[in-house]
Order: structure tokens, then C-alpha cells, then sequence
């Protein structure tokens, strides 16, 4: 079984919710989930940020519908790690 | 989410908290002024029945009401409607189905709801003592003149509320509005004694 353990996303968001709010909101989307945030840049409007989720089994597609639920926008995915846990007893 | 957790929320995210309490308390203050006038003219006129005047101070009161929460779920519609193009714009995305789609179309209903029921409630609470007048007990002192004593009272603490909210003297700001009911009241009382 292939299990993402991080991935590093980069989102563009409104001011609102706040980074705080944010991060929150994308923890929640998961029992275990770690979130890091990072605000790279500010504009009047937006706020691009590099996002950065740990877990031990993370489900991308409900991350990607939360960010876009709480108005980000997903512009890629700059870093992922795969395990394969076949292997494992 | 919770409806009171979520109502914050939707709050936060279109920064509308100044908004609705701007609103609250703009109208709150139009009632309380409204009814004053109303029950001060009614004062300065000959003897007329309870009943008619409860009825046409209820009419101003139902009437600020609806007022209140049209011009506001209007005006706010509209506003909203253009902040989240504009979002939309910078975004360079659909917001539609999102928080921030969802808040712009429950905001303006939300802040027409406290635009509508602020100077209802206020004036439903000046008419107190009318309504127990009409319902037959017998006060010691004229229902329109404790009608008057409560329209004063919300009055001063609008006031105080705005005192609160700039952080400045909440005493100095009840007198304040008081003076503003004041001279209504005299402009009330020149105006009919004529």
C-alpha cells in the first residue's frame, strides 16, 4: 500500500481566514495531520503560501477540496514523500 | 460548525463584525428617536386613546423594521457581490462554491436581519408600557411618560455602547446622545405647541 507521508503544496489565498484559521481548517481535514504554513508573499488582496502537511496517510484529494472550500487556490505541488508499506510486517 | 461558531466565522472572513454593529446601533438609535417623537407628539396633542396610539406607533415600528432590512440585505447585496468579483478577480479563480461565496450571500441577509430587528425591538421595548396599559392594569404614572423615561434610557445606553466602542468617556457619550434626544424633544415641543 503507497502512502503519501508529506507533501508541500504551493496556495495562493485571500487575507481571509487567516493564516492561523487556515492551517487550522486543512488539520482538521485529517486525524493526524501536521500542518506547517508559510506566507512567501503578500498582495493587496492574496497571500501566497507554501504549505507543507505530514500524516500518516495523507488523502490529497480532501486537502485539495478543503483549500479550495475555504477559498485558496492549489497552484502546485512542489515536494511529496511516498512510502510503499507493503513491505512492512 | 455551530450556527453562532459559523455566523463568527462568515463574520471574520468578510471583516463585517464594525458593519453589523454600525448597523445595530445607527438603527437602534433611529427607533428609540422615532418613538420618542411619535409618543411626544401624541403627548403634546389632546387626549387620545392608548389604542390608537399603540397602533401608530406599532405601524412606524413594523414600517422601520421592514425599512431597515430591505434598504440593508439592497445595499449590502450589492456590496458584497462586487468585494467578491473583486476577490475573484485576484484570485483568478471561481469563488462561488466557497466560504467566501457562501459569507457573500448570507452576510447581507444577516446584517438586514440586525438592520430590521434593532429598531423593532428597541421600539417594541419603548411600547411596553403601553401595551400593559392597554391590557388594563392601571399604571401610577401616564404610560407615555415611562415610555419616555425607556426611550431615554435606550438612548443613553446606545450612547454608552458608542463610548465603549471608541474608547472614550461611556458617560460622556450617553449625555451626548441624550442631548440629541433632548433636542429633538424640543424641536418636538415648539413645532406642536405652534
Amino acid at each position: 500500500m503507497l502512502a503519501v507521508k508529506r507533501i508541500i503544496l504551493d496556495v495562493l489565498k485571500p487575507h481571509q481566514p487567516n493564516a492561523l484559521e487556515f492551517c487550522k481548517v486543512i488539520a482538521k481535514a485529517g486525524s493526524d495531520y501536521r500542518v506547517r504554513l508559510t506566507v512567501l508573499e503578500v498582495d493587496e488582496n492574496t497571500e501566497t503560501l507554501q504549505l507543507e502537511v505530514t500524516g500518516s496517510d495523507i488523502d490529497f484529494e480532501v486537502i485539495q477540496s478543503t483549500i479550495s472550500d475555504i477559498g485558496g487556490s492549489l497552484h502546485s505541488i512542489d515536494e511529496v514523500e511516498v512510502q510503499n508499506e507493503s513491505d512492512l510486517g | 460548525m455551530d450556527l453562532f461558531h459559523q455566523v463568527k466565522f462568515i463574520l471574520r472572513l468578510t471583516r463585517s463584525h464594525d458593519i453589523v454593529r454600525r448597523y445595530f446601533i445607527v438603527n437602534g438609535f433611529d427607533g428609540a428617536l422615532t418613538m420618542l417623537g411619535l409618543i411626544m407628539g401624541f403627548l403634546f396633542s389632546d387626549t387620545i386613546e392608548i389604542t390608537v396610539i399603540l397602533n401608530a406607533c406599532l405601524g412606524a415600528a413594523i414600517a422601520l423594521g421592514m425599512s431597515g432590512m430591505s434598504s440593508a440585505y439592497v445595499s449590502e447585496s450589492a456590496e458584497r457581490h462586487r468585494e467578491l468579483g473583486k476577490l475573484e478577480e485576484a484570485m483568478i479563480s471561481d469563488l462561488h462554491d466557497s466560504a467566501h461565496g457562501e459569507a457573500a450571500r448570507s452576510v447581507p441577509w444577516l446584517i438586514a436581519l440586525v438592520n430590521g430587528f434593532a429598531p423593532l425591538i428597541i421600539s417594541l421595548l419603548i411600547l411596553i408600557p403601553l401595551f400593559i396599559s392597554k391590557s388594563g392594569i392601571v399604571l401610577p404614572v401616564s404610560p407615555l411618560y415611562i415610555a419616555i423615561l425607556i426611550a431615554l434610557f435606550l438612548i443613553f445606553l446606545l450612547g454608552v455602547i458608542l463610548g465603549r466602542i471608541a474608547d472614550i468617556s461611556w458617560f460622556r457619550s450617553g449625555i451626548q446622545t441624550l442631548l440629541v434626544a433632548s433636542i429633538t424633544a424640543l424641536l418636538i415641543y415648539l413645532f406642536t405647541s405652534m
